[in-house]
């Protein structure tokens, strides 16, 4: 009983999640990508998923945003099921995937447009742009902005349908490693202000430790979730502190413990 | 490095300033200063060709005129009269206003050439008669053509135009709807797409025959054979585009919670308008083309017609007259689309270099 209510109170629940895609080779052939996955996260949550790449942690996110289908199992919003993608879901990628023909206030009012309440709500617009700070650059044309302007531009258009829940596929990935760090703050700021539940995939496990409340690290081939770790440090969190060095050297030992073992599996 | 560069600027800048550089082969910081400083100015080369070359084609024209009808030789003088005026005025304006000094030192060398072309045309037809001759008369007879026969050109064009507008935006209107529909909708594109390939490149001055049994009127037919040949480009482009959204913008916009009408009006199109255009410039190329061929053969107006009718009468002049008005109405109609694309793809400088 305890369990339901939990998962109720949830704004995300994820149960016994299977997927497997065709081989490109032989299409008779299925390799089973994720297997069994089954976790929750109560609202206003951050929770980071890690692992190496390949396990499955994008198709994942695409699962929950409503892009693909599972085998089986059962993806939840509050206590509706997932079945196509939807405005209350946000998505964000590694590449920012701005609409190019778009300036910065087309772009981060797109979901308003999408939705047609674009008229009730575009003082809201002003407010992302705010957000993020690029309230200057209304009218700059992507090819104008640098990497972490562009993805403070995908934050913002993803945020302004307000989502349940935001999914986040190694949005810093592709930044440099000064950016990185002051859009890591920039990403919890966004979460203080607005406190939406956050489930962010990315393969670092600094990143991971900075920012999440707990941490899921998957293992490949078939994608499983191997540990939770809850991350009981006080924010803002030092990267140096004794406490945040000892988990992350926890980590790295299971991680190349479990990368260890899946290699021998295989052979 | 240093030479290197040196070398490749003295290829596109004027020549006057080509020759300093050809005599300073190393890369003297002074000199560079100093070339920096000529170049504000309009050197007197530059001011002084295009005047220059008139002058010489215009003697070149009067030496061999003497036995010529007076009347030819007076509007191809005053022709040239008239550039070394413009020249003139041109000359002391520049000096007020640099966007003209740069837009002049870059188009005097075309100028130049053109105007002296004029001359050793003037030398080949008129002057020694190298080329048969009702076929290949001088610029002063064309010329003179061009000023007599104004009216009716004037007026071909104006039906060119019309014909031409007609059928393009016929073309354009269906092979846009045609091209977005094969390329988004899978069943759509399975039947479409092998009709597309089999009937679009056949060219559509080939349907000339069956247009004119078919059509009531030759003006309706030429129309139809015109959006025909838009038509094919249009849609073969424009239904690659949309097949070739990325894939990535198609799913941010599904999570932002787009429909299918935003999904292909505010993403899959723009994200194709770049292949579009290509596609409008080449219906745009095969549009005059059929054009010509259609006024040519069926159409009783326009300039295609004008050229054929005028060869009718053997009156060569007024064919090379038409030839110049059609390459000055073409090449305008294609630098406003060239405009327009530059406006609405605004967005893409600095991604793609066209």
């Amino acid at each position: 009983m305890v369990a339901l209510a939990e998962i109720e109170a949830s704004s995300l629940g994820v149960r016994q999640i299977r997927k497997s895609f065709p081989v490109p080779d032989d299409p008779l052939l299925h390799r089973l990508v994720l297997d069994g996955i089954s976790f929750s996260l109560a609202a206003g949550e951050l929770v980071s998923l890690i692992g190496p790449s390949g396990c499955g942690k994008s198709t994942l996110l695409r699962l929950i945003a409503g892009l693909e289908s599972p085998d089986s199992g059962e993806l939840l919003i509050g206590s509706e099921k997932i079945t196509q993608p939807g405005a209350e879901r946000g998505l964000v990628f590694q590449d920012p995937n701005l609409f190019p023909w778009l300036t910065v206030r087309h772009n981060i009012q797109a979901g308003l447009v999408a939705r047609g309440v674009l008229r009730e709500t575009h003082h809201e617009v002003g407010d992302f742009m705010r957000l993020v700070g690029l309230e200057s650059f209304a009218d700059a044309y992507p090819h104008h902005l640098s990497g972490g302007m562009a993805q403070r531009v995908a934050l913002a258009r993803a945020l302004i349908n307000h989502p349940k829940v935001l999914l986040l596929d190694e949005p810093l990935g592709a930044l440099d490693a000064f950016t990185r760090m002051r859009m890591q703050d920039e990403v919890l700021r966004l979460w203080q202000a607005r406190r939406t539940t956050m489930l962010l995939v990315t393969h670092d496990i600094d990143e991971a430790i900075y920012m999440s409340d707990r941490i899921m690290i998957m293992s490949p081939r078939p994608g499983r979730i191997e540990r939770t770790i809850s991350v009981a440090l006080d924010r803002p969190r030092q990267r140096s502190s004794p406490d945040f060095l000892r988990l992350r050297g926890d980590i790295l030992e299971f991680v190349h413990f479990a990368g260890n073992a899946s290699i021998e599996n295989k052979d | 490095m240093l030479q290197e560069e040196t070398s490749r600027r003295s290829k596109i800048s004027p020549p006057e300033s080509g020759v300093q550089l050809a005599s300073a082969p190393t890369y003297p910081k002074p000199g560079a200063v100093q070339r920096m400083e000529r170049r504000s100015e309009l050197g007197w080369r530059a001011q002084l060709a295009v005047p220059l070359a008139a002058l010489v084609a215009l003697a070149i024209h009067l030496l061999f005129s003497k036995s010529a009808p007076a009347v030819e030789t007076h509007s191809y003088a005053l022709f040239f009269y008239e550039i070394v005026g413009v020249s003139a005025v041109l000359a002391i304006a520049q000096r007020f206003w640099m966007p003209l000094r740069s837009w002049m030192r870059h188009m005097c060398p075309i100028f130049t050439a053109a105007i002296l072309s004029l001359g050793l045309w003037d030398i080949v037809t008129f002057g020694f008669r190298l080329l048969p001759m009702p076929y290949f008369p001088g610029p002063a007879a064309v010329l003179r053509s061009l000023i007599s026969d104004r009216a009716l050109l004037l007026d071909s064009t104006w039906h060119s135009l019309a014909l031409l507008l007609s059928g393009y935006s016929v073309g354009v209107l269906v092979g846009l709807i045609s091209g977005i529909c094969i390329g988004w909708s899978t069943p759509i594109r399975y039947w479409g797409m092998p009709l597309l390939k089999v009937v679009g490149p056949i060219p559509a001055t080939a349907w000339i025959p069956l247009a004119m049994v078919i059509s009531p009127s030759a003006v309706v037919s030429a129309a139809g054979l015109i959006a025909l040949a838009v038509w094919f480009p249009v849609t073969m482009l424009t239904a690659s585009g949309i097949s070739n959204t990325r894939a990535s913008y198609l799913d941010v916009a599904r999570t932002l919670g787009a429909g299918r009408a935003y999904l292909i009006f505010r993403v899959a199109i723009p994200a194709a308008v770049p292949n579009i255009f290509i596609g409008l410039f080449m219906g745009l190329g095969a549009s005059f083309l059929t054009l010509v061929v259609a006024e040519s053969v069926g159409v009783k107006s326009g300039l295609g017609w004008y050229v054929s009718w005028a060869q009718g009468w053997a009156e060569y002049g007024k064919v090379y007259a038409a030839l110049i008005i059609m390459a000055a109405f073409f090449s305008t109609i294609m630098t406003l689309l060239f405009k327009v694309r530059d406006r609405m793809l605004v967005w893409q400088k600095g991604v793609i270099k066209w």
